[in-house]
């Protein structure tokens, strides 16, 4: 049969339509952008979400702790050393964890020590005044009686000795006769107060009668087993200064001695501190309350570590965004020129990347001594952090360069610089995104690490870094564990987030992983 | 023959920039004043005196001569001047003296992890997918993140002071393979092991699961083996070539990084004395050092191409 056996007669074709112009249907679902797809994927990731509100939390407390805190970096109180954390909730309960105490066992002499705070001033250093008795032999293998018990960090400073001025002593006892708290004890006779020299800072605490034995202050009780106070007693040389003008007071004791410089007082540290920070200071801080705790010598750790970590987070976002901008510029001219372009810049790669970051860091240590540290520390985490980004870019080049599309945007006149950033940069940057992220940790890891090696020194008065605080707090792990496992949670929470961060990112931005966990 | 050439290729390349980085070094040390830091009562004309004997003044080019011919002739790397311990001392002697105890750290901690790590990848491959399996990616994933100096501070704290089972800091002298030597060194090798051992599992596991769902292995089921052979004949002997470069990638990196380990432990090894020379700005301890962790790290790279080339044939033959 030919085709032109069929006959098919004109008239048998009809228009189907002849009401407007034909098109193809519009698409009804919504076009999936590349980035709501990754999004949509990330969002699936449970582990990634978590890390990614962990990160949130972080951030906020590097942001937020610092200004909110009534402490700053620079604070510092000598009496209050080595003070366990404390949160205010815990305390209140009587709850044993959280509440600025920890255990103890000493011999009777230490024990002593603490009692006789509470007997003093009722505020009492060993909790509830409770203790238990525990057998143990010490070095020659005697058996001796040893006290177990709970101090409370906050009260154990008991009685300061200090000197004052006429006018600071009389506020004082303003602010005594105001509120009714007493923060003067009576003073103590100089010449029946402990000598050893070991005693010479806690000699405010010695209220009662104590002898030395074998180099070490024992207490002296009388026969009912009492302390004997050692009080001064009433002397009326100075009527306005040396009493203590509250109710009841019988003028028993001499409440200060005038020296050359005004009057050394006993007074009681913990409302001594209430006092001097509401009334003499006024900057704010309520009360001797560190939730973090404090390190050895007396800076608030909560604050300290937050403000370390800001710098640190800043630091990072800072020098990763620069690498990123080098990195992808370097790797996209080596990826898309290749050939000798390409060797002579992947040799010099070569060489920066062989470069122990240690290296980098004490020569710009040794050639830059003007510069502040976290300058120093900033160009060495660029001299060799862009290397990775460009590796990875000249990557995602070479994969790309020679697919069809460029060719075809090139047969369209497009230059190089815009193939380069409009075609070929936008396939890579899931990639480039995913390694910034990747990158972030390695760097706060790094900068911890140089501070704690003493390597880079960020202490600067009112900046301080996670580095410094581990360093700081190492030495008294043994006694202190609180001073290192708080920066120490904090930089391993850090690192843990990110990397399940990026790792969900990676991820996210593969597509190939489309619909394979559906 | 390829080989070769492969290799004298890399060494030669190895050698350009291990020579650019020392000689970088070396220009931007001789440009900074030389530091003489004695104590009161120290006579620093003595030092100064012997430095301008040994050249130490002299213009760069003159004194980078001399350096090289030294190294190369006698194998003199320079004298210690800052750190009073080893005044005096040849920075090489010092050195040497204080390798052993960085190396015995690192090959007791590869000794653990190495099987340790390998064990647990290999059981995580097996049972992908099962609880087994998500328990130990998920703890890889916790161990690998949390910093190496946490752990450190995590066995003094519970090992040393609360169970004291071992000494807090690692004890000095030379007598390295005493038994009380080798208990104060533990502490230190565990701490290191922790991040050698998930490194070693995550890789072993993403590599065995590669392997096992690979055609042949379906092949070596259908000829007859049963699935243990098959897994140890021919997976097992797959996944390993990728795991044996990384092994020694992996001991000479941790060679290089156990700085903070060996401060924490007080360990007396070349970290310590790295650190001490440049907080002491000792420019020959500084030089000498400098050059050996550059030599690890490129070393490593270069350990890990090559034994790549000698364990696979298809690495070998496909790059012809």
């Amino acid at each position: 049969m030919k085709a032109t056996d069929y006959q098919i007669s004109k008239e048998k074709f009809v228009f189907c339509s002849t009401e407007g112009r034909l098109h193809d249907q519009k698409l009804e679902t919504k076009p999936m952008s590349y980035l709501k797809d990754a999004f949509s994927r990330f969002k699936k990731n449970r582990a990634s979400i978590t890390a990614t509100i962990i990160i949130a939390i972080l951030v906020l407390f590097a942001v937020l702790v610092p200004i909110f805190s009534d402490y700053t970096v620079s604070y510092n109180d000598t009496y209050y050393r080595f003070v366990t954390p404390k949160s205010k909730v815990f305390s209140e309960l009587g709850i044993p964890f959280w509440d600025g105490t920890t255990k103890k066992e000493s011999t009777l002499q230490d024990f002593n020590f603490y009692y006789s705070m509470g007997v003093e001033t009722g505020k009492n250093a060993i909790v509830d005044q409770k203790y238990t008795l525990i057998e143990k032999t010490n070095l020659i293998g005697r058996p001796t009686t040893w006290y177990k018990y709970r101090l409370d960090t906050y009260q154990s400073v008991g009685v300061v000795l200090m000197d004052f001025r006429a006018e600071q002593y009389q506020s004082i006892q303003d602010y005594q006769d105001r509120t009714g708290i007493q923060v003067i004890y009576p003073v103590t006779d100089p010449n029946k107060r402990p000598t050893s020299r070991q005693d010479i800072n806690k000699v405010g605490n010695y209220w009662f009668e104590t002898e030395e034995v074998n180099g070490k202050t024992t207490i002296v009780l009388d026969a009912n087993g009492n302390y004997i106070p050692i009080y001064k007693s009433y002397s009326g040389d100075d009527d306005y200064y040396s009493i203590v003008r509250y109710e009841g007071n019988q003028y028993l004791y001499d409440y200060a001695i005038k020296n050359q410089t005004g009057y050394s007082v006993r007074v009681n540290y913990y409302e001594y501190y209430i006092y001097y920070h509401t009334e003499y200071l006024k900057d704010g801080i309520t009360e001797p309350l560190f939730v973090f705790g404090t390190t050895n010598y007396g800076a608030d750790i909560l604050t300290c570590l937050s403000s370390g970590a800001r710098l640190s987070l800043i630091l990072a976002i800072v020098v990763s965004s620069i690498n990123l901008f080098v990195g992808a510029i370097y790797g996209a001219i080596e990826g898309y020129y290749g050939g000798r372009i390409d060797l002579v810049m992947e040799r010099i790669v070569d060489v920066l990347a062989a470069v122990p970051f240690m290296i980098v860091i004490s020569l710009l240590k040794y050639h830059l001594t003007e510069v502040p540290q976290v300058i120093i520390l900033f160009i060495a985490f660029f001299i060799t952090g862009w290397i990775g980004m460009a590796g990875r870019t000249r990557m995602q080049f070479y994969r790309f360069k020679n697919q069809e599309y460029v060719l075809a945007a090139r047969t369209l006149g497009a230059n190089d610089r815009r193939i380069m950033f409009k075609h070929i940069f936008p396939n890579a940057i899931g990639t480039i995104i995913t390694s910034v992220v990747l990158v972030i940790p390695g760097m706060i890891f790094s900068e911890s690490q140089l501070t704690y090696l003493g390597i880079i020194n960020l202490n600067t008065g009112n900046t301080t870094s996670v580095g410094t605080l581990l360093a700081n707090g190492q030495p008294y792990l043994a006694q202190y564990p609180h001073m290192i496992f708080f920066p120490a949670v904090f930089i391993s929470l850090l690192m843990l987030s990110f990397n399940l961060f990026g790792n969900g990112l990676r991820d996210a931005f593969n597509p190939s992983l489309r619909g394979t966990e559906d | 023959m390829y080989m070769f050439k492969y290799i004298l290729k890399r060494l030669g390349l190895m050698i350009m920039t291990f020579s650019i980085i020392m000689i970088m070094c070396f220009v931007l040390i001789k440009l900074l004043p030389i530091v003489i830091d004695v104590k009161i009562g120290e006579d620093a004309n003595i030092i100064r005196n012997q430095l301008i004997a040994r050249g130490y003044y002299d213009p760069i080019p003159v004194q980078f001569f001399n350096y090289m011919k030294r190294i190369v002739l006698d194998g003199d790397w320079g004298i210690g001047v800052n750190l009073a311990e080893y005044r005096n001392m040849p920075v090489w002697d010092v050195f040497v003296k204080k390798l052993p105890p960085t190396v015995l750290i690192n090959v007791y901690s590869s000794l653990i992890a190495v099987p340790i790590g390998i064990a647990l990848g290999i059981f995580a491959a097996l049972k992908k997918n099962k609880w087994q399996d998500h328990a130990i990616s998920t703890s890889v994933m916790i161990f690998i993140s949390v910093p190496s100096f946490v752990y450190a501070f995590l066995v003094q704290y519970l090992l040393c002071f609360k169970l004291q089972l071992f000494p807090t800091t690692m004890y000095g002298g030379y007598d390295y393979f005493a038994w009380s030597m080798f208990l104060s060194m533990l502490p230190s090798v565990i701490s290191l092991s922790f991040g050698s051992v998930t490194r070693y599992a995550r890789f072993t596991r993403a590599e065995l699961t590669e392997v096992l769902t690979s055609e042949f292995m379906l092949l070596a089921r259908t000829k007859g083996l049963t699935k243990k052979q098959a897994t140890t004949r021919h997976a097992l002997r797959n996944a390993m070539v990728p795991i044996f470069p990384m092994i020694i990638g992996e001991f000479i990196s941790v060679l290089g990084g156990s700085l903070v380990i060996e401060k924490i432990f007080s360990v007396p090894g070349v970290g310590g004395l790295y650190l001490s020379a440049i907080n002491s700005s000792d420019y020959d301890f500084f030089m000498l050092l400098s050059a050996f962790y550059t030599f690890i790290g490129l070393a490593a790279s270069i350990l890990i191409d090559i034994s790549y080339g000698f364990i696979d044939p298809r690495i070998r033959m496909g790059a012809k």
